[in-house]
């Protein structure tokens, strides 16, 4: 019994119960007497830097943001942790057969571990090429959450949850923009 | 001091990134191909269990731990900047397979790669920032 639990923590964790622990985080914020968004943590990092000295969006009172910053420091040491304690090893994730053919085709070795070593291996990252992708996809991040007026956090599990139509119509651009990325822009580049 | 209980809660959602794959450049591409259900089961139980807990909380009125109500703003009724910067997001999220919250699991988890991305992710939003009155919303 004991030991079957353990390695249900230990193992990868199924859909369904990672799903309902990330509602059990947002409804430990909501009685926290917050809201949950992750993203508004980047504003309020251009803030700390002293952005709001030049620009209006930049000049509000960060302390308002002091809890989210220590919910990213957490967020933090909680990966360090699920690697390092609660994790047997690092798996090969369980991708589908038919992914791992597409990934064939765009020339990336099927998983090894969590991430692919053609974007994140320091080898790589080096190449001009390999920087310019990790930093154009950081603009993109950075700058469509907030001209989205969120991410995935604050649209597609808080806004959705509140049955928001304005996190529905940002949720679908995501699509929209993952989709071309995916199908069409990441073959062009590998 | 009080505000350790965020660090302790940013440590569950962490774990639950990292445990669950979210956090992983494969799972996203897989998504975003429809190849499996495993993203589309997580966020689909999120949402349906969050849904029935909003819709409780309005119903009963139930109060946060400071005795506060607790209230859901609604989000501005424009649909410019949802649709535009939804689909910018959407690129970054598919290029880089992690979104804000698993940039930072995948720094802590050892993928320190992805401080290229948190580092130009708050530059984009600096950006977003300075152009924002030029752009529609």
């Amino acid at each position: 019994m004991t030991n079957s639990l353990i390695d249900f923590i230990m193992k990868p964790w199924p859909w369904w119960f990672s799903g309902t622990m990330i509602a059990v985080v947002m409804f430990i914020i909501t009685f926290f007497g917050k809201s949950f968004g992750f993203s508004s943590n980047l504003r309020t990092i251009c803030t700390l830097a002293g952005a709001g000295k030049k620009v209006k969006f930049f000049d509000f009172d960060w302390k308002t943001q002091s809890w989210n910053l220590l919910f990213l420091v957490g967020t933090f040491i909680g990966g360090f942790v699920a690697k390092n304690f609660l994790s047997y090893q690092e798996e090969p994730v369980a991708i589908s057969e038919k992914t791992i053919e597409r990934l064939e085709q765009i020339n990336f070795a099927p998983p090894a571990g969590m991430q692919p070593a053609e974007l994140v291996d320091w080898t790589n990252v080096v190449t001009l090429k390999g920087f310019l992708i990790l930093s154009i996809a950081g603009l993109l991040i950075g700058f469509g959450s907030r001209y989205a007026g969120g991410c995935t956090s604050g649209h597609a599990i808080s806004g959705l949850s509140n049955l928001q139509v304005p996190s529905l119509v940002a949720v679908i651009g995501f699509f929209i923009g993952g989709i071309l990325m995916s199908h069409f822009i990441l073959p062009l580049l590998f | 001091m009080k505000l350790v209980r965020f660090v302790l809660v940013g440590i569950l959602f962490g774990i639950i990134m990292a445990k669950s794959e979210a956090i992983s450049w494969y799972r996203i591409y897989e998504m975003f191909h429809f190849d499996a259900f495993h993203m589309y089961g997580i966020i689909g139980t999120a949402v349906t269990i969050g849904a029935i807990g909003v819709f409780l909380i309005k119903k009963f009125k139930l109060r946060d731990f400071h005795g506060n109500p607790i209230v859901f703003f609604p989000k501005d009724k424009t649909y410019k900047r949802y649709i535009f910067g939804g689909t910018l997001f959407g690129l970054g999220w598919a290029l880089a397979g992690s979104c804000p919250g698993p940039i930072v699991v995948n720094i802590g988890y050892g993928y320190s790669a992805y401080l290229i991305v948190l580092v130009f992710a708050v530059i984009g939003t600096y950006l977003y920032g300075l152009l924002m009155d030029k752009l529609p919303h």
